[in-house]
């Protein structure tokens, strides 16, 4: 297996890694990177636990090759906060109970960013579908798409 | 396995050459998974997605130029594109997920070749052609007949997608694509059916073009149904024309996502709703 | 939310602070047991059976353990045979011995230094199978002929004993009065068979440990388990260790359900960790969850009901066929004991068979056989109530069991909340609301016993006035914080004061699994009796203090108060800050076993649309109401409500295990096997109802399992009443629902 030699930008850090060609950014951004928020449930893009903003777009790490991330911009969960300054999402999330076992919890504030990053005022029903390539078995949803749409209020007011 | 990305159609093409083992990828949604289940690596793996012209999405003025690679999302976010073509913007954006829609892409939608490919119904009724680069040049030929069975296309050794071209609507005509999944979300189409249809101003239907998906092979035409909408209204008459001909069409399997007499039936009645949805559209000056 | 008597005043019970661990899981730094990486750590891979059953002749490793980067392969050779010891079959289950009985049975493990050296090595031993046939069904495996899976296996319960073996487990049958008198008494009798397939816990986290066995022949093992005590017995049982050669650390679990009460890596971890001195990790892949771990059983299930034109149930007779999956379980038996627990009747007569078949062995899932019992039991009495002309719920209520009646399978029941969380229904605003146009409303009620089982706390005051709360149950759901509010309930901290944490096996008393919903009943009653013990050292150095007796010092919102009022109140901080020269440190363990659990109902009612023409359904509006006894932290009883609920929502709609002729999963992914997404579902609106379980101190009954039970026949019944079709196979996916419609062409 080839290995290549990945230059890139991580959660505002300037990153270095050698990754074997054939390797996924999941288990690169894991193994070599030490990234362990980001979660495996599946590894093949079903469940989203795995979900990173590339470039600014939401993507499953699972799914894209670790060498295609040479040159990009990648953000993590262990990005999101601005030190000690949580998200608004990852506020809500706990104060809105978000999260049981907390697996999936990653993914899914990455892709609630995404989301209120494109669309700031989303109905229900649209966090829903954005949220759909998520999947959480514990809470049944209720209180992770309230709290998305109790942050897209919070920083709808900040702004 | 090595990892290439080329920035030309042309590297792309001398790296694909020269090797059997080569492969060339736009989202990589289940070329990663394989390789991770233990399954063989290609030689080569050819990112697409470095080719400009492969990422693009031009407006030609009467047609649309859609790069092999472009995500669907770039299709969906497009207001121009999804006005000019709502059925064809709708059925890319069902690949998946939000995260799927920002690897997904027409090309790479149409060369895995599965018979439940959302977008494929969608561009067979707009008559998209499929743009082949091979050793000797490119090849223009229909989307309809690219794909040749479950897995497999026309595309030769050397030789890979470059991009969609569709042309825009003719005056009075839209389209609709619809797809059935046991959830709102995240499922592969159990039935997926699309159709263009136009109308002249009393609302009668001058032509018509309808195409189902997972209910054969490939996708499949239904000339029956399109015979039975033209020369005359939109009715319950012809509407109920259109679902016999296209559960006649039909030539399904049983497995895990459904039956063959669900398929069938469900054919039927979504060839039906998107004749339906095609018209409103038309009667509702194209709009989405 | 129901308070359904005047309940105490309490300061921090019932309020809904941030979990402790919660800022730990938003910022992507909780640990999870795939997280863990260990110095020179190997990646271990298991080669699993591609047969449903078959008789292993050979195993040849030799190509494997030369293949680069392999540093020790594993069979089943390499393990005890336990015979019929404890965990004699879970260490048949863990790796094959002489024969695999279900596709993705584990027969061989390789420990290399990377996951693919370790993969492809595995993929290079040659296992030489002689192909049995197999069963897939109730039917097929009870049926004469069927190939036997366990040559010893006699059915239970049959008097006189068979002689030959079968793939019976047991028999079980409970039965009350005269059931022929029942349904001669009868105005109205209903009956129907019903069925349902495996269903996956489906947690999001893959199993996952990592084991680190030393010189000194002992073995550390992190993994994602819901009980740290039981992988430490069965991980020693599997691999012939005395126990205290294993130190089980709990890592984060990523959900459980109950399919994480059992082991299935470990032991191969540790003995591979063993033999190449080096710690091992291993990490199951979702195809593999889905292929060898537990689901909960299928069922078949044939039930009669007769009732009176009054609403009187008259009686229940029950047939109950569950699968236990490769290995014998007691599904059945639980069945037969929950299946009409919610209702009184005189009359019963309930039969329950334990099978085995080539599937993956059982695992526990959220208030284990009974939503199938109540999917069969609660449709068919939604068909009484329509055939008499009676509300859904008045039927319930008009047959609802009462404290002191006699519960079905047993004792007498205890202080129970049906009654209110039928109530709480029919008074909802959903219940009151006009069904929407071209849907239909469904009831259904559930019933889970609740367990106690045994639980240790340790509760040590820090010298700033802090506490920390080390139990010995993993928190799948909030449990921390909820241990958390009870301690600063009774030792009047402020609850952030309070670090709750989940000790290892030798940190903390011996401590149950989580299951049963047994944690914050059980092991908060540990918190508690630790925090009153503690409670009494405070007022005895108080009265030291003051040279009083101990009898005058009051323990009053974390201040010693003296009640003659004498002294100023010593608050809990000042005590601690001096306590080195009071005479030490001040700390508490309780362990106990926990009696009382209270018994958990609930009762929801849902709006379901059907599309006629292609069978989709879509849940339009969905309540629960479920008595908690009382709610610690209501955010989370609400998380437990909603979480079942969903699930269950799955297992009714859309969830289903397929197999090839062969006896191999075909839908062994999140894209084929379809948990609920959040597009499919509206909000889960909840009702806590609270009548307080008098067995413990707060009040607390369990409240994690019951929600499952009551979705599966109150969808079905919501089917009905928007389509008139009784739907008796689940899942009710849209193929399934349009056949039923008749509208199929073919």
């Amino acid at each position: 297996m080839s290995r290549t030699h990945v230059i890139c930008n991580i959660n505002g850090d300037d990153v270095e890694f050698l990754c074997d060609d054939g390797e996924s950014l999941l288990d690169a951004l894991r193994d070599d990177v030490g990234l362990m928020g980001v979660k495996e449930g599946c590894g093949t893009g079903d469940c989203g636990a795995c979900s990173v903003l590339m470039d600014g777009k939401l993507n499953c790490s699972c799914l894209i090759l670790a060498p295609e991330a040479n040159g990009t911009d990648l953000l993590t969960v262990e990005g999101m906060a601005d030190g000690d300054h949580l998200h608004p999402l990852q506020q809500c999330f706990l104060e809105g109970a978000a999260l049981q076992c907390g697996i999936c919890t990653p993914g899914f504030l990455i892709a609630a960013k995404a989301l209120l990053d494109q669309n700031p005022e989303p109905t229900e029903t649209e966090v829903r579908y954005a949220l759909a390539g998520n999947l959480c078995r514990c809470t049944g949803y209720d209180k992770i798409v309230r709290s998305v749409l109790e942050a897209a209020v919070q920083i709808r007011e900040t702004v | 396995m090595k990892y290439a990305a080329p920035t030309s159609v042309e590297e792309a093409q001398s790296l694909l050459a020269g090797d059997a083992d080569a492969k060339v990828f736009a989202g990589a949604t289940d070329l990663v998974p394989q390789m991770r289940a233990g399954r063989p690596e290609p030689s080569i793996a050819i990112d697409l997605k470095k080719i400009d012209r492969l990422m693009a999405l031009g407006d030609n003025g009467g047609s649309w130029t859609i790069g092999a690679a472009t995500p669907t999302s770039s299709l969906t976010g497009n207001g121009a594109f999804s006005g000019d073509l709502p059925g064809l913007s709708y059925a890319a954006g069902l690949i998946g997920s939000d995260q799927i829609q920002n690897r997904s892409s027409l090309g790479g939608n149409l060369c895995n070749a599965s018979p439940a490919a959302d977008s494929v119904p969608a561009m067979v009724v707009n008559d998209a052609r499929a743009v082949i680069a091979g050793a000797d040049g490119t090849r223009t030929i229909p989307v309809a007949d690219v794909v040749t069975g479950p897995g497999s296309t026309c595309l030769g050794d050397g030789e890979f997608l470059v991009e969609i071209e569709v042309d825009k609507p003719t005056a009075n005509t839209s389209d609709a694509y619809l797809r059935m999944i046991p959830r709102t979300e995240m499922d592969i189409a159990v039935v997926g059916a699309a159709a263009r249809v136009t109308l002249d101003d009393s609302g009668n239907c001058t032509a018509a073009t309808i195409a189902l998906g997972a209910v054969a092979p490939t996708v499949v035409r239904v000339p029956d149904a399109e015979t039975a909408l033209v020369g005359g209204p939109i009715s319950d008459e012809s509407l109920a024309a259109v679902a016999a001909a296209a559960s006649a069409a039909c030539n399904p399997i049983d497995d895990k996502r459904g039956t063959i007499a669900y398929r069938r039936q469900v054919a039927g009645v979504l060839a039906k709703r998107a004749v339906l949805q095609a018209a409103e559209r038309v009667q509702n000056g194209g709009a989405a | 939310m129901t308070a359904t008597e005047e309940r105490p005043d309490y300061k921090y019970v019932g309020t809904r602070p941030i979990r402790h661990d919660g800022l730990d899981k938003v910022i992507g730094k909780a640990r999870y047991a795939a997280d863990l990486v260990l110095p020179g750590m190997l990646h271990g891979h298991i080669l699993r059976s591609p047969h449903a059953h078959a008789k292993i002749v050979s195993i040849d490793t030799s190509a494997a353990e030369a293949m680069p980067g392999v540093k020790s392969v594993v069979t089943g050779a390499d393990f005890p045979d336990l015979g019929a010891a404890p965990n004699g079959d879970l260490a048949k289950n863990v790796i094959a011995r002489d024969k695999v009985l279900y596709e993705g049975h584990a027969v061989a493990a390789v420990a290399a230094g990377t996951r693919r050296e370790a993969m492809d090595a595995a993929n290079a031993i040659v296992v030489n199978y002689e192909v049995l046939g197999h069963s897939l069904t109730i039917d097929q495996t009870m049926s004469p002929d069927a190939e036997i899976l366990h040559d010893g296996l006699i059915t239970r319960g049959i008097e006189p004993a068979p002689t030959e073996a079968s793939n019976i487990v047991a028999r079980t049958c409970f039965e009350r009065g005269d059931i022929d008198q029942a349904f001669a008494e009868s105005d109205v009798i209903v009956e129907r068979e019903f069925s349902t397939t495996p269903i996956h816990q489906g947690y999001i986290e893959p199993h996952a440990c990592v084991a680190d066995t030393g010189q000194d022949g002992k073995t550390v093992v992190w993994c994602s388990s819901q009980g740290h005590f039981r992988v430490r017995s069965a991980t020693a049982d599997v691999l012939g260790w005395d126990t205290s050669r294993v130190k089980v650390i709990p890592a984060e679990i990523g959900g459980g359900f109950g399919g994480k009460t059992t082991i299935y890596l470990e032991p191969l971890a540790v003995e591979m960790s063993a033999r190449s001195g080096r710690p091992v990790k291993i990490v199951m892949t979702r195809d593999e969850v889905f292929r060898a771990t537990g689901p909960t059983p299928g069922s078949k299930l044939k039930l009669k009901v007769g009732a009176k034109n009054d609403g009187t149930i008259t009686g229940v007779k029950a047939w109950m066929a569950y699968e236990n999956g490769a290995f014998p379980g007691n599904a059945a038996m639980l069945g037969c004991m929950t299946v009409v627990s919610p209702y009184t009747m005189e009359h019963m007569y309930l039969e329950g068979f334990d099978v085995v078949l080539n599937k993956p062995v059982n695992a526990a899932y959220r208030a284990p056989s009974a939503p199938m019992a109540a999917f069969a039991m609660d449709t068919l009495l939604d068909e009484v109530a329509e055939n008499i002309g009676m509300d859904p719920i008045e039927i319930r209520l008009h047959n609802c069991p009462s404290e002191g009646d006699p519960a079905p399978y047993g004792p007498k029941w205890p202080t129970i909340g049906l009654k209110e969380c039928l109530e709480a229904i029919r008074d909802s605003d959903h219940y009151k609301s006009p069904v929407p146009e071209n849907a239909g409303r469904g009831i259904a009620s559930g019933f889970w016993f609740n367990i106690g089982e045994a639980s240790s706390a340790t509760v040590n005051l820090n010298e700033n006035g802090t506490a920390t709360v080390v139990t010995g149950s993993p928190d799948i759901g909030g449990s921390r914080a909820s241990m958390a509010l009870m301690a600063a309930e009774e030792l009047g901290l402020d609850v952030y004061s309070i670090t709750p944490v989940v000790g290892d096996t030798e940190v903390v008393g011996f401590t149950d699994v989580t299951e049963g919903s047994r944690a914050t009943f059980a092991t908060g009653m540990a918190v508690v009796e630790a925090c009153r013990d503690l409670k009494m050292q405070l007022r005895q150095r108080a009265s030291t203090a003051w040279d009083c007796d101990v009898e005058e010092v009051e323990w009053v919102d974390g201040h010693a108060v003296h009640s003659p009022g004498d002294h100023e109140a010593l608050s809990l901080a000042a005590i601690t800050a001096a306590a080195k020269r009071t005479g030490g440190p001040l700390g508490a363990t309780a362990s106990l076993n926990a009696r009382g659990a209270g018994p958990a109902f609930s009762t929801h009612v849902v709006d379901i649309a059907v599309d006629k023409e292609t069978g989709q359904t879509q849940v339009l509006r969905y309540t629960t109401a479920q008595d908690a006894g009382t709610a610690i932290h209501p955010s989370y009883v609400e998380g437990q409500m909603q979480g079942g609920v969903v699930q269950g929502i799955g297992w009714a709609l859309n969830e289903e295990y397929i197999h090839d002729a062969d006896g191999r999963m075909e839908n062994s992914s999140f894209l084929d096997y379809r948990i609920p997404v959040a597009s499919d579902l509206p909000m889960i609106e909840t009702i806590i109802v609270e009548v307080p379980n008098p067995s413990h101190p707060y009040g607390v009954r369990g409240v994690g399992e019951v929600g499952i039970v009551p979705p599966l026949a109150a969808i079905a019944n919501a089917v009905h009443d928007a389509t008139g079709l009784r739907m008796s196979d689940l899942p009710m996916s849209p193929p399934r629902i349009l056949a039923a419609l008749g509208e199929a062409v073919e």
